[in-house]
């Protein structure tokens, strides 16, 4: 299983942006050449990255929000972030 | 015809926003016959084709040329761009590029910047630019948009001369903290199907360029991000064209034209409309060029009967008219193609053309 450093910072870098596509109804990731459609999962923890605060604060925030088991939740967004970050959309501080 | 309902929204837009350029690299993709700088789109109307565009499902905006730069109006379509909701992208040389510019494409919400390599040294970069000096403005103006932190991507546009300083590049685009780089083995469309004896790289370089990138790849994962384009001439099967004619992407001319791709004014049988006389949802729904080759009725054997058609739409139509003289054939790359061996051919008699001139693109 993919796994991140509990204090890593997940950030979205410059040039990489959320945005509203309104046409056909969902979110994307738009970063140099690349636009990413997001999933409902995969918005949820975007959405929650703010470059501040830690992985481990990122699940923790997570598993709060949609009542869910830190442990279960920890391992799927560690293999969300490192997808991105492997392509060099998320960094991992 | 396709219904409305049928036809997917394009997703990019490159804006050709001029023909101008400082440099004559021989393998532009430019048309040989360029629209001149009067005839170009002016403020107004380009940030009008952006609004459309925008509203029409566009998300990421290539702007692009000639040289972007060249046009004095840069920041002021940048800031349209984003102000339509684009996702801003600055295909460039960086000559011509000025701190102060950069500072002010900074403020106007410039998304990202691809910085275009001739070659990694002075030498061999201003002679394939065709422009003395070139090289060291271009480094001058590389180190300003990384001091500014713009995202960058680095594109090498390798080929025969200069396929043999690819590591290099690679570790400059490291160097210079790119987060992506494209090498792109030329394409011969535009300008370079002049050049295909002084270009075409051999097979063996062909080979050599693919696993210098696999091993580049994973050696940087993490830290450089590669999109290749592999030399066709060489290749068994084509590329995707455009993702799909017409259900992608779309080009604008600098006076214009709505293309489906930047090549397609090589197709003779196609008419393209100008956003100048119709709306941009009009053309890209019902215009007769982004019809002509939607979905496979158009297709030929071997394509409509092939399992790969849904893989590559049977290549390039570019291709197809250039090399097969047709352009619903398939694309001579592939080895289903009935005159596959003559693009083989082709390909092998070019590549040991030594003693071809480079013939160097004009400016409109």
């Amino acid at each position: 299983m993919t796994t991140v450093s509990a204090q890593a910072v997940p950030v979205i870098p410059r040039g990489v942006r959320l945005h509203e596509d309104k046409l056909r109804g969902q979110w994307v990731l738009l970063a140099p050449e690349r636009t990413i459609t997001l999933d409902p999962i995969g918005l949820a923890i975007l959405q929650e990255v703010d470059g501040l605060c830690s992985f481990q604060t990122l699940v923790e925030r997570l598993a709060a929000k949609y009542d869910a088991p830190v442990d279960q939740i920890s391992g799927d967004v560690a293999g969300f972030l490192t997808g991105l970050a492997d392509r060099r959309i998320v960094e991992l501080c | 015809m396709p219904t409305r309902s049928e036809i997917p929204a394009p997703i990019a837009m490159l804006a050709e926003l001029t023909y101008r350029c400082p440099l004559s690299c021989p393998y532009c993709s430019n048309p040989i016959e360029m629209a001149k700088k009067e005839a170009e789109l002016d403020t107004e109307v380009w940030t009008d084709v952006f609004d459309q565009a925008a509203k029409l499902g566009v998300l990421q905006l290539h702007l692009s040329g000639g040289e972007p730069a060249s046009r004095r109006d840069l920041v002021a379509l940048v800031a349209a761009a984003r102000k339509a909701g684009l996702y801003t992208n600055l295909i460039t040389s960086a000559i011509g590029l000025t701190q102060r510019r950069l500072a002010e494409l900074d403020a106007a919400g410039l998304d990202h910047i691809q910085l275009s390599l001739q070659g990694t040294d002075a030498d061999m970069a201003d002679r394939i630019g065709g422009y003395k000096g070139g090289f060291a403005r271009k480094m001058q103006a590389a180190n300003w948009i990384v001091e500014a932190g713009f995202p960058l991507t680095l594109n090498a546009v390798v080929h025969r001369q200069n396929l043999h300083q690819l590591p290099q590049a690679i570790e400059m685009a490291v160097a210079m903290k790119a987060r992506r780089m494209e090498v792109a083995i030329v394409q011969f469309h535009g300008w370079a199907m002049l050049n295909r004896e002084a270009m075409m790289p051999t097979a063996e370089q062909a080979k050599e360029a693919s696993r210098i990138v696999q091993e580049a790849r994973a050696r940087l994962k993490g830290t450089l991000v590669i999109d290749y384009v592999p030399a066709d001439y060489h290749s068994d099967y084509p590329k995707r064209c455009m993702g799909g004619w017409g259900t992608t992407g779309l080009n604008i001319t600098p006076d214009g034209l709505a293309l489906p791709c930047h090549a397609a004014q090589t197709i003779p049988t196609l008419e393209f409309d100008n956003v100048r006389d119709k709306p941009l949802a009009d053309i890209w729904y019902e215009g007769t060029a982004f019809n002509a080759y939607r979905g496979e009725d158009w297709m030929q054997e071997p394509c409509r009967s092939c399992d790969r058609r849904k893989l590559d739409f049977g290549g390039c139509r570019c291709q197809a008219m250039a090399i097969a003289g047709d352009a619903a054939a398939t694309d001579p790359v592939c080895v289903k193609s009935p005159v596959h061996g003559k693009m083989v051919k082709m390909a092998r008699a070019f590549s040991q053309e030594d003693t071809a001139a480079l013939v160097y693109r004009k400016n409109p």
